[in-house]
């Protein structure tokens, strides 16, 4: 099964991932790709305290991800890859070209930042970024939770 | 020492309803404040939690054990003293805090837990 969602969040693990798209996609799974959170006992034990026990969390650098990332894919669980931004996803991206698309599920309100869609805010550059990932070929699309609806980039971008 | 404050940090306008029905069952005003996660990164959401929070002294009551509320309150309180964090908030757990604010923001916390497992029961059952 593998990794069924590959999502930008810059809240990370929260309940929209953990039981909004963890219930309905039966995820054991969760790939959270962070260099600053994979340096960080104290951040890993807090985002995992909002895991239930039955899901397994795995922390990466973006080195490690670009590594591992070949043992999550054909993971029989399913599973779910979170980065909280958009540079951390252009990042994988360029290292693992098996990374087809990628959900943006929430970039909050920033200085300099634009309001795109009701939980997508982007400066231009941010904006420019997420286009050129999709020129190659990256599936990008927005949408918060599975019940809504996925909106196209050229739609917020 | 009164001047220790609960933070409601929820989801949706579940904190304000929270705040609105501990008001209307105590008259108690100044206690309490509510904050929701609506819209907000973890940026936001620290800043929001900052205002609301202030200098003093407070217990900060979280609706769950993980997500954004959770991780930013628990961000918080490692950064600043006199901050105590509890998840699973309820209306029992206030409603005991609001009249026992005379502890320290530990003590406190404790305390509103107590307050707020003792009324969970299920009740009724044949």
């Amino acid at each position: 099964m593998s990794l069924a969602l590959y999502r930008i969040d810059d809240r990370l693990i929260h309940g929209q991932v953990v039981v909004g798209w963890g219930q309905p996609l039966h995820v054991s799974f969760i790939v959270l790709v962070d260099d600053e959170v994979s340096s960080s006992d104290w951040e890993q034990d807090l985002y995992r305290m909002g895991v239930p026990p039955q899901i397994e969390v795995i922390f990466a650098s973006v080195d490690q991800a670009a590594q591992l990332f070949s043992t999550w894919q054909t993971d029989e669980r399913v599973g779910i890859l979170l980065v909280g931004d958009i540079d951390t996803a252009v990042a994988l991206a360029a290292r693992v070209p098996q990374v087809r698309r990628f959900n943006v599920g929430g970039v909050h309100h920033r200085t300099g930042r634009k309001e795109r869609l009701r939980f997508v805010y982007l400066t231009d550059d941010e904006a420019a970024k997420l286009r050129d990932l999709a020129a190659r070929g990256v599936d990008v699309t927005a949408q918060d939770v599975p019940t809504a609806r996925a909106v196209p980039i050229g739609e917020f971008t | 020492m009164s001047d220790l404050r609960g933070i409601i940090v929820t989801h949706a306008a579940v904190a304000q309803a929270l705040v609105a029905a501990v008001g209307a069952i105590t008259g108690v005003q100044d206690a309490l404040s509510g904050v929701s996660n609506e819209g907000c990164g973890t940026d936001e959401l620290a800043e929001r939690l900052r205002q609301a929070i202030g200098d003093g002294p407070a217990v900060l009551f979280v609706d769950l054990p993980g997500g954004s509320c959770f991780t930013s309150s628990v961000r918080y309180a490692k950064q600043h003293a006199e901050i105590a964090v509890v998840t699973g908030v309820n209306l029992a757990m206030l409603l005991d805090f609001v009249f026992h604010r005379d502890n320290s923001p530990a003590e406190a916390a404790r305390r509103a837990v107590d307050a707020g497992a003792k009324a969970i029961r299920v009740t009724g059952a044949a």
